[in-house]
């Protein structure tokens, strides 16, 4: 329990090894620190996603592991332009995922189409298929802003509370 | 992924002479067995498509009948989008086709807007194009043997590669201020000088570098495991290889002795000394290997370049909105992946009437069926990334 935010809402008892929490703040907490993520590259920015997972920036230690199968993973990083032919595929792909999920659109082009703005090929912004939680700008964005982005993404868990969780539709 | 879910088509196939038409239940001898053609989808969500590439094969047990390539999920329009931007705004365009050597994207692109407009860069431009594009040759050939060690099973090459990557993307950092996608060439030169600083830490890379070459030599280039996975798998004639229209790595794996480099030298190419590898077999561990004798060559074309890098301006200064002349022109540069063309058709305005890419992994792509048919299930993966495709490209 070396985690520094878990301090003053953590009671251990006198006398035993028993600890006093709230349901949310655990939940959360065990959510948050272990954000397996689908290793889905679109485009440039996966190859700075792949570089976020490689030896000078190691995403391992956030917790973040890359898992190949949607079935197994938390979190989708859409990395890259998102096309008229890949995003039924994308919206597939996020109802694959066993709640709670979470989405990352990192880099211009699935925020908003980017360089493909007026593109006849290209979804403006993946928004339109899947709900997003995180946007990176960035064409594309630094490794380092992955992990901010990431960092954001905790922040946002934290807030949650087991209580009212509804998974939002599309 | 399951886009298509697996499906099955039963082809029955008699065993015995006596077999036809004796009902069920029949003992051995005058039965009819199904053999079942199964189809098999791959991607596009897969790890080790490099990025979204679809694959259906039919497979026969274990043996590949056919492959399908599905393409297209990338498509993002750039040759249209090219007729609607301006010269100096395609530039960013051509940085993200073939995002892991956007630099030599960049030449081929700016190199082709000079011809039809008659100008030429100066002689120092030129060097720092040859150095940013050997070392763009570097950071792509990284990539994939970074890559094609994880598809093989070995995880640590991935490490090592990425490691080593990144150096030579600090560099990149230091001259244009981004890490992948470039822009940093300019129609008439390149956007600014080298920054101070950068010539040290490019001598200081070479060495360190060459170390490290040997050093994967040692991890995976002879490793015996790595070696039965790719030595003799997916062999390509260099007949076929050049009656496809294959180029670069590939093609030189084939045994066929051709780099635009040397044979139509470009740019300053001609004024450097350095040696094109070969392979014999034409098989997997050939392709592997020819590109990692490339990143020697491209250290070495990088040494020279720095040694006799000229004084003087960098580039043209040309007007942000240029017009080019009423014209056409196509050129050819040697990208990592192979020849990547470029065929402008300039009617006199502000933007091109037409750019047309020929984009080398694409047409290397087109040999896939060929490789495959005949192989195991399992080599799918050797094959397909040792044919080093980036989808940005393919697709466009």
């Amino acid at each position: 329990m070396a985690d520094r935010n878990v301090g003053p809402l953590l009671q251990t008892l006198a006398g035993g090894d028993i600890v006093l929490t709230e349901a949310d703040f655990f939940i959360n907490w065990a959510r948050r620190s272990s954000l397996w993520a689908l290793t889905f590259g679109l485009a440039c920015c996966a190859i700075e996603m792949m570089a976020a997972y490689a030896a000078r920036f190691d995403f391992d230690r956030f917790g973040v592991i890359p898992r190949p199968t949607p079935r197994q993973a938390d979190l989708i990083i859409i990395a890259g332009t998102v096309t008229k032919k890949m995003a039924p595929r994308i919206e597939r792909l996020y109802h694959q995922m066993p709640d709670p999920k979470y989405v990352i659109s990192m880099g211009s082009c699935s925020n908003c189409g980017g360089p493909y703005y007026d593109s006849y090929s290209v979804v403006k912004g993946v928004d339109k298929v899947i709900p997003v939680d995180v946007y990176i700008c960035g064409c594309p964005p630094r490794p380092e802003a992955l992990m901010y982005g990431v960092l954001k993404l905790q922040e946002k868990i934290r807030e949650k509370s087991v209580r009212q969780e509804v998974t939002p539709t599309v | 992924m399951s886009t298509n879910p697996t499906s099955t088509t039963e082809t029955p196939v008699s065993l015995s002479a006596s077999a036809a038409g004796s009902g069920h239940g029949v003992p051995a001898g005058g039965r009819q067995i199904k053999m079942e053609e199964m189809y098999l989808n791959m991607g596009p969500q897969h790890p080790s498509t490099h990025g979204v590439l679809r694959l259906g094969i039919m497979l026969e047990g274990e043996v590949i009948v056919d492959v399908i390539p599905d393409l297209g999920y990338l498509h993002r329009g750039t040759e249209k989008l090219a007729e609607h931007r301006n010269y100096m705004q395609i530039i960013h365009l051509t940085d993200r086709m073939d995002y892991l050597s956007a630099m030599n994207n960049n030449t081929g692109y700016v190199m082709v807007v000079e011809k039809v407009m008659g100008v030429k860069p100066p002689e120092r431009a030129e060097y720092i194009r040859v150095i940013m594009c050997e070392l763009n040759r570097i950071a792509s050939h990284l990539l994939f043997f970074g890559t094609y060690g994880v598809d093989m099973g070995a995880v640590t090459p991935f490490l090592y590669g990425f490691r080593e990557r990144e150096l030579v993307l600090d560099l990149f950092e230091k001259v244009c201020g981004a890490r992948m996608t470039h822009s940093y060439m300019r129609i008439g030169g390149v956007a600014e000088d080298l920054p101070s600083g950068f010539i040290e830490q490019c001598l200081e890379f070479i060495p360190y570098f060459r170390a490290r070459l040997a050093e994967y030599d040692e991890l995976l280039t002879y490793n015996p495991i790595f070696m039965d996975r790719t030595k003799g798998v997916g062999r390509l004639s260099p007949e076929r290889a050049l009656a496809y229209g294959v180029t670069g790595p590939m093609l030189r794996a084939s045994g066929v002795l051709y780099d635009l480099r040397r044979d139509e030298p470009y740019s300053v190419y001609d004024h450097f000394d350095f040696e094109i590898p070969t392979g014999r077999e034409g098989d997997c561990w050939d392709r592997y290997f020819v590109r990692m004798q490339e990143m020697r060559q491209s250290l070495s074309i990088v040494e020279q370049a720095l040694a006799a890098l000229p004084p003087g301006p960098v580039n043209l200064k040309t007007s942000r909105v240029l017009k080019a002349p009423e014209g056409e022109a196509y050129v050819e540069v040697e990208n990592p992946r192979g020849q990547l063309g470029y065929y402008l058709v300039s009617d006199g305005g502000e933007s091109p009437y037409r750019l047309h890419i020929r984009p080398p992994s694409f047409i290397n792509l087109q040999v896939l069926p060929e490789l495959l048919t005949g192989l195991k299930v399992g080599d799918v993966i050797a094959v397909l990334g040792s044919v080093d495709i980036v989808l940005g490209e393919v697709d466009r």
